[in-house]
């Protein structure tokens, strides 16, 4: 994949995140149940956990797209509703509007000349060639790219992803996770990243957060100097304790899990479809 | 890929092969005395009378009325059926107090009204441009309704989170999300009305096609008759072929409305 280095002209930096015994509940159903974190600014925080965990609900929460039962979503002194021009989402599926070239698409929503920042956008993610084509005429990957470039050209302070690699395949989900990663460090905005792939949640993030059943059930540091390798044995020394702790052998304390001896029996359950 | 020649002999021979190959048993069944003339004119009868007819300047007159009749019809139904359509689509409350007042309506043939119609406005133009309204209003209205419902939900929150609203939102993307629906309604609606427009015409009409067509019965005009039944045939593959152009241009973003050689 080639990728341009040209930069869009962001804010720099990112939106902190206090969540406040934050509550969400679904008629009889309680998904989140008192719920504090709190993440940084410019921080890139991943949260992993079994399927109705609660996880995308947080996210949409936070994108502000549900309402909370409970509870309180601020940014510093400020409410992070008040802040959602600075809060973008990527979603599971790209989400591209089909009847849109690449470039209204990137373009949605904007007013005023907004093409050649448009352009702008689709070279960071090295597709400014596609700018004319309809999305039904791009790729998985590239329909993904084109959505955070369109997430991009609105400066966020917060990205949230919904897992937006997910129906990816393992060459191009790499390639992804190579352009996030490097379109964050530039750019240093607060990112929440939802995935199901725990070697990827290493691979990214500052931080995992393992949720089950609406709270947190893990909160695990990642001090892994950058640009990490994806299949090394401290990446899945952390893979095999996050793991552990997702699928609820929470029994084993982080050292002992953390050692290679315990962390191998897991570590064939970890997806490491990437590795050489 | 194939060379330019086979694919033009492919789009454009082929289909024509078995009307072609009609045309001339008809031919040859009439002129060997095996079907007469009564029941059915030679293909170069009908040809004759045609040209008498376009000659005279008579044909371009009435199919200058039929035509304008069905367009007016066309437009009012449509855009009636088009406005219910969106309002029952884009609000819930629209929905439950016109939808099913709408369906009850759509639920009576528009040409058993024809004697109702006959009571109200008499046998002129009004009542062939209200039975044509009528007739295309409904399969605009069901499928309108049925694109705005159908639009993916997803895309509705994604745009919304993106700032979108109002109209802005319906010109983006609940207009173009539904548009490919709509179409398919605008060409039922096109069948309904032609079909109305001839049973209109046919029973009362001083002029268009369905008065060519019965003058020409009580003249015992056999190949007259044969020419008008051709001249909708023609009118409605006509309206037909505009619509697919309307799709092909509208719906270029859409792959099954992408021009492809077959």
């Amino acid at each position: 994949m080639t990728i341009n280095t040209a930069s869009l002209t962001l804010k720099e930096g990112g939106n902190p995140i206090q969540v406040r015994q934050l509550r969400k509940a679904f008629g009889q159903l309680s998904v989140l149940h008192n719920l504090d974190l709190d993440v940084p600014a410019g921080q890139f925080v991943a949260i992993v956990g079994r399927s109705g965990c609660g996880k995308s609900t947080l996210l949409r929460l936070l994108a502000g797209l549900d309402h909370a039962s409970d509870g309180e979503l601020n940014s510093g002194t400020q409410s992070l509703q008040s802040l959602r021009e600075d809060t973008r989402l990527m979603f599971q599926d790209d989400r591209l509007l089909p009847w849109k070239r690449v470039i209204d698409n990137v373009g949605l929503g904007l007013k005023g000349s907004w093409r050649s920042e448009a352009l702008q956008a689709l070279e960071e993610v090295g597709l400014a060639d596609k700018a004319d084509n309809w999305p039904a005429q791009l790729s998985g990957g590239q329909r993904q790219r084109v959505a955070l470039a369109r997430a991009l050209i609105h400066k966020p302070r917060l990205l949230l992803l919904d897992e937006p690699l997910g129906a990816l395949d393992a060459l191009t989900r790499l390639e992804m996770q190579q352009l996030l990663e490097r379109i964050w460090q530039e750019h240093r905005f607060t990112v929440v990243l939802v995935t199901h792939d725990v070697p990827e949640a290493v691979q990214l993030s500052d931080r995992v957060i393992v949720l089950e059943e609406g709270r947190i059930g893990l909160d695990l540091e990642v001090s892994l100097a950058r640009p990490r390798q994806p299949a090394s044995a401290e990446s899945a020394a952390y893979s095999g304790q996050v793991l552990a702790a997702v699928l609820g052998e929470s029994t084993l304390t982080p050292a002992v899990a953390a050692s290679p001896s315990q962390a191998e029996p897991t570590e064939s359950r970890v997806r490491l479809s990437y590795a050489s | 890929m194939k060379p330019v020649d086979e694919v033009w002999w492919h789009n454009r021979i082929i289909p024509l092969i078995v009307p072609l190959l009609l045309l001339i048993v008809w031919q040859l069944s009439v002129s060997s005395g095996w079907l007469s003339t009564r029941i059915l004119p030679a293909p170069t009868a009908v040809a004759q009378a045609g040209w008498a007819l376009v000659s005279s300047g008579e044909l371009l007159y009435h199919l200058g009325v039929s035509f304008q009749r069905a367009a007016i019809g066309f437009v009012i139904g449509g855009g009636i059926g088009l406005g219910l359509g969106l309002i029952t689509g884009l609000s819930r409350w629209g929905e439950k107090l016109i939808d099913s007042s709408v369906q009850m309506v759509r639920n009576i043939p528009h040409l058993a009204l024809i004697p109702l119609v006959i009571l109200w406005f008499g046998i002129d133009e009004t009542a062939k441009i209200f039975l044509v309204a009528l007739g295309t209003l409904f399969p605009i209205y069901l499928n309108t309704f049925h694109g705005i419902r159908n639009l993916d939900a997803g895309l509705v929150e994604m745009s919304r989170s993106y700032g979108l609203s109002g109209w802005a939102l319906f010109r983006d993307v609940i207009l173009p999300g539904a548009l490919p629906s709509i179409l398919v309604g605008v060409r039922f609606a096109l069948g309904f009305m032609w079909l109305t427009l001839i049973v209109a015409e046919t029973i009362s009409a001083s002029a268009g096609i369905g008065y060519l067509a019965m003058d020409a019965r009580e003249f015992l005009q056999t190949d007259v008759v044969v020419l008008t039944i051709l001249l909708y045939a023609l009118l409605g593959k006509l309206a037909d072929v505009t619509v697919r152009r309307l799709e092909q241009s509208w719906l270029r973003w859409h792959p099954a409305y992408v021009r492809t050689t077959p």
